[in-house]
């Protein structure tokens, strides 16, 4: 067996009183594609959060190829290869779309100056590969539309080579089209061997997507099920009743 | 507006918030022109406004930063006058006496505390903003009262006087000049490095293969960037240095004087001192990691977190790259006056916040440009002078300058919402 490329053991963070992630436990292998699902405030962004270093935990452990890894701010993420496409995007709205992928990573000439029309040019590649249609490069992103904004957020995150991606409902705001080559896109990103939360509200992109699934409610992990034992309704049941099936 | 201008304006690349401020100084200027026989397009009186807006605009870039990061610092008046003070005193009775009257070395001592004093300063209000988290309006409030109070007591309210004579030089006068020949030279270094950085650009755009201004365009605008730098330096040169002033001056260099000499001023060095943190501070602010994650920050703070930018360690960096800007300010400032007493700054803080704003800076967070300010700064100090010129009395000044504020600030938000930014 494979080691996995992330265990997250144990995890609790909690919020004044309120327990937003309570003694969860997930992993994800590489080549894998783990769907979270839960109700709103279930805390799956809380979970994520963590191992993408916003949040410190209260308790547990994140191993990262069998090692323990220290993750206390975004940066040692990044280190692990981490990279995540946010649920609220995190873009600096009154940046463009170069300035906001390269974010913390600009590129610099020889002489330590950030180098916009390089980052510019590296911009127009990627996204000619994720959105063929985009072309406000000029314009700070508060002037795309939402779609538009989702696109630049997912650019950044699959640019600088992710080995362990995040994406927390990143084809909320997309268009048929988009969301097609989303899923075209990760479906290419787990063949060249990358792991991938995918937190989603789609029970059918989830069973088209991804390998296990793992269920939230309530701060609490319901379980975690291989999408081929399983059916939509069997989900669907996870995540309102918060039982696993066969489960009474 | 009609499409054809419109267009040409797009071709130029210029914003028209820089042509709306550029438009608002020449109308102050042919108004109060008109009411003064035209003394106020005078050499003499271009000099003294361009001597005038140095120290408030200095600190203006700086304050673009701090309003940028969504905060504010209503300190920097006082901190100006405890600067002030602190190496005042540092001057006349401190360093004279370890050192003995006149030594050369007191005026590079007194900048160096002077920058210095304003970058701790600023860094342990920075800090106490960032790391403490206490609102930057409240610890800069409480700035604004403890370094009044603490220039008092560096000297007992005594006013300090007189500074040494070449710290002296960087506040301006018919001595702190570049005189002629300088002037021209420094011109043509100016003109010549802006037209090589505008050729520059445009060969690396064009390398990436991106669509660049049309020729002619670029022509314009190298004829207009070169010609404004002459253009001021021969004003600057058109200014002649006052018979008391030139008696002293060939005295110290030797110069047997005769009534038919003319000596001209030449650019002051304040104006140059200003100039060179606008440059600076704009390449801060556009080709730095620190001023891209300053934008960022203040853009979405929370984005900037989570791509890994250390936010509060930039509000400390941001808050003692004011206060250095600051003690430049304090330098220059003190340095004009000969003198330093307990009014020092007052009403700067006020002065400095009205230049960024009115220069495009937006109170929001997120938005604002460094030559924005300095041409704000200008515009108050056009605004102020003006008046006094045509004998407007100082409460009055302040009821327009008042209005004018408020005015700028709401043509600003229109402008934005039509432009959607
Ligand atoms: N920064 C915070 N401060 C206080 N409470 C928080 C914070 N972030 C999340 N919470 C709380 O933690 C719980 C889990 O939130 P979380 O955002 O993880 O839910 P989610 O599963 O992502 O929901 P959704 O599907 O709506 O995105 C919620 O009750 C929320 O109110
Ligand atoms: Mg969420």
């Amino acid at each position: 067996m494979t080691t996995p490329l992330v265990e997250m053991k144990d995890i609790s963070i909690s919020f004044g009183g309120i327990k937003a992630v309570d003694h969860v436990s997930v992993d994800l292998k590489p080549g894998e594609v783990v769907g979270l699902l839960g109700h709103n405030g279930a805390g799956k962004s809380t979970l994520i959060k963590i191992l993408s270093g916003a949040y410190a935990m209260d308790t547990g452990e994140i191993l990262i190829n069998g090692e323990k890894a220290t993750i206390n701010n975004p940066r040692d993420a990044r280190t692990y290869n981490i990279e995540t496409i946010y649920q609220t995007l995190a873009l600096a709205d009154n940046l463009d779309a170069a300035s906001n992928l390269f974010l913390g990573r600009e590129l610099v000439g020889p002489t330590g100056f950030v180098d916009d029309d390089a980052m510019e040019a590296e911009t127009r590649k990627i996204m000619a590969r994720l959105n063929p249609n985009f072309k406000k490069f000029k314009d700070p992103v508060s002037a795309l539309s939402g779609g538009q904004r989702q696109s630049v957020a997912i650019a950044r995150a699959v640019y600088f080579n992710a080995r362990i991606l995040i994406m927390d409902e990143p084809t909320a705001a997309l268009g048929p089209h988009e969301t097609q080559m989303v899923s075209e896109l990760i479906q290419q990103l787990k063949a060249e061997g990358i792991g991938i939360f995918l937190i989603s509200h789609d029970i059918h992109d989830v069973m088209e997507l991804c390998d296990r699934v793992s269920v939230m409610k309530n701060g609490k992990l319901v379980g975690t099920v291989d999408v081929a034992d399983v059916t939509d309704d069997d989900l669907l049941g996870m995540i309102i009743l918060g039982k696993k099936p066969g489960e009474s | 507006m009609d499409d054809q201008a419109k267009s040409m304006m797009d071709k130029l690349g210029l914003d028209a918030r820089l042509l709306g401020m550029i438009g608002a100084l020449v109308v102050i200027w042919i108004v109060f022109g008109f009411f003064t026989d035209w003394r106020f397009l005078s050499p003499r009186n271009f000099f003294n406004v361009s001597v005038q807006t140095a120290s408030v605009a200095v600190m203006a870039t700086g304050m673009v930063f701090v309003i940028v990061t969504r905060n504010i610092d209503l300190s920097v008046g006082s901190m100006l006058g405890f600067i002030g003070m602190t190496v005042a005193a540092l001057q006349v009775q401190w360093l004279p006496s370890v050192l003995g009257l006149g030594h050369p070395m007191i005026w590079v001592i007194a900048v160096f505390a002077a920058i210095l004093m304003g970058a701790v300063l600023g860094a342990a209000q920075g800090w106490v903003i960032g790391y403490l988290t206490v609102p930057a309006f409240i610890v800069t409030l409480g700035g604004f009262l403890i370094y009044r109070g603490a220039m008092w007591w560096v000297t007992k309210g005594q006013t300090q006087a007189p500074l040494d004579p070449v710290f002296r030089l960087l506040g301006g006068g018919a001595e702190g000049t570049l005189g002629e020949t300088l002037s021209w030279v420094f011109g043509t270094v100016a003109a010549v490095v802006a037209l090589a950085i505008m050729l520059m650009s445009r060969r690396r755009k064009a390398t990436h293969g991106f669509t660049v201004k049309p020729v002619w365009a670029e022509g314009i605008l190298m004829a207009m960037a070169a010609g404004l730098i002459m253009a001021f330096v021969w004003i600057m040169n058109s200014y002649p240095i006052p018979r008391g002033a030139m008696r002293r001056m060939t005295e110290a260099r030797g110069i047997e004087y005769t009534d038919g000499m003319v000596w001209n001023h030449g650019v002051a060095i304040p104006v140059v001192i200003l100039l060179a943190v606008t440059i600076v501070m704009t390449i801060i602010a556009t080709r730095t990691r620190f001023g891209r994650y300053v934008y960022a920050t203040g853009g979405n703070p929370e984005a900037a977190s989570l791509s890994g930018i250390d936010t509060r360690l930039l509000t400390v960096k941001v808050f003692a790259l004011m206060g250095a800007l600051t003690g430049i300010a304090s330098i220059i400032a003190s340095a004009r006056l000969n003198a330093v007493d307990v009014g020092l700054g007052t009403l700067d803080e006020l002065r400095v916040i009205a230049a960024a704003v009115i220069g495009g800076t937006a109170l929001s967070g997120g938005a604002g440009t460094i030559y924005g300010a300095v041409i704000g700064a200008l515009i108050m100090q056009s605004l102020q002078s003006g008046m006094a010129s045509v004998g407007v009395d100082a409460p009055l000044q302040n009821i327009v300058v008042g209005f004018v504020l408020v005015l700028a600030v709401w043509i600003d938000i229109v402008y934005r919402r039509r432009a959607g930014v």
